[in-house]
């Protein structure tokens, strides 16, 4: 099978979609072939991989201790609770 | 061997110095006399304590919440929301207790300050306590007050930072055409270990605080709170295409703002990129 060869502005035109799973099979594949061959485009993928990956750990953000009670009072001094 | 209290007690200091960042105290007690040395360890050993007694109920606390998350079923939510709606208003604070953080980092990611951030969360649980008996079960929950708090949030920008909000409507019409990354260096992966780190977690906040507001709303929606493309554009009243092109662009600028080390660890010397991190 001939995979048709794809640009680095192309790739980065998809590279978030294809983190989502989102890209068209063949698509998928032409970017793989091209990540193998390109390493600023394999740059950007595994930047971007980590990226999402660092936002979406709970660690990564901080919630101030006051906010519960603080919160819970304050509604229940609304709601008559 | 004998070991002395004081000595002892610095070793406790030193083996934590990794994991808080108060530590940087004790050098100052080098060189001094025993006496005032015994008294600094006593001084910092209570800090590590009430440290220690601090982190413990930080830990139950989210032990709780996330019990309490993982083990109520989509059924007990409905059952709950219709206990609240049928007058027990005390359950209101066990129903949404589960999104109160994820609808405040939502809130202070878009307004950038703690104050406002729980001042918009309040008047969003509020309203969706006035507003319960019209939740309709096609979306979940947690993706209802997001929707709120979002709603609140633009509220309060628009009518206290009139003049920064406006601008959110002129990038609405703003292209979304291509988008180029800024950095092909070399990425080294930033473990999740990392963190742990106060510089790489302040990082991650300036980063996402420089980001435009139409970019930042879908990011944080995507990829903090991690909704799925439809539900975030179902929320913000856009396509899913739009979605996608936003959230593209925004994680290319997160990734570049993040490209050179969040301590800027990065130099350039000789025209050349030192690829050295110091995780």
């Amino acid at each position: 099978m001939t995979i048709i060869e794809i640009s680095c502005v192309e790739v980065w035109q998809e590279v978030s979609n294809y983190l989502d799973g989102g890209a068209a099979p063949d698509l998928r594949l032409r970017m793989e072939e091209h990540f193998k061959n390109c390493e600023h485009c394999t740059a950007i993928l595994d930047g971007t991989r980590n990226i999402i990956h660092l936002v979406g750990d709970e660690r990564a953000f901080e919630v101030p201790q006051w906010l519960s009670e603080s919160l819970k009072t304050w509604l229940e001094g609304k709601l008559g609770g | 061997m004998c070991v002395r209290p004081d000595a002892i007690i610095i070793n406790q200091i030193l083996s934590l110095q990794r994991r808080i960042g108060i530590l940087d105290l004790v050098p100052e007690i080098s060189g001094q006399g025993l006496r005032r040395r015994i008294e600094w360890s006593r001084c910092l050993a209570a800090r590590i304590e009430a440290w220690k007694a601090m982190q413990k109920k930080a830990s139950t606390q989210s032990t709780a919440i996330s019990s309490r998350l993982e083990m109520r079923s989509p059924e007990a939510e409905i059952a709950l929301i219709e206990r609240v709606c049928a007058g027990e208003k005390h359950l209101f604070y066990d129903l949404i207790c589960p999104y109160e953080r994820s609808v405040y980092l939502l809130a202070y990611s878009l307004l950038r300050n703690q104050a406002d951030a729980a001042e918009v969360i309040q008047q969003a649980f509020l309203k969706a306590f006035c507003d319960l008996t019209n939740f309709r079960r096609e979306s979940k929950f947690r993706t209802w007050l997001i929707q709120i708090a979002i709603n609140e949030a633009k509220l309060k920008l628009r009518k206290e930072r009139k003049a920064f909000y406006e601008s959110i409507d002129e990038q609405q019409k703003a292209n979304d055409g291509k988008v180029f990354p800024k950095d092909f260096a070399d990425w080294r992966e930033i473990p999740s270990e990392s963190l742990e780190r106060a510089e790489l977690r302040q990082a991650l906040q300036r980063a996402i605080g420089s980001l435009e507001p139409i970019y930042r709303e879908v990011f944080v929606l995507r990829d903090v709170e991690e909704l799925s493309i439809s539900e975030t554009a179902r929320i913000l009243g856009i396509s899913e295409a739009s979605v996608k092109t936003r959230l593209l662009r925004a994680r290319l600028q997160m990734r570049d703002a993040l490209a050179p080390g969040f301590d800027g660890a990065w130099r350039i010397g000789d025209s050349v990129w030192k690829k050295t991190r110091p995780w």
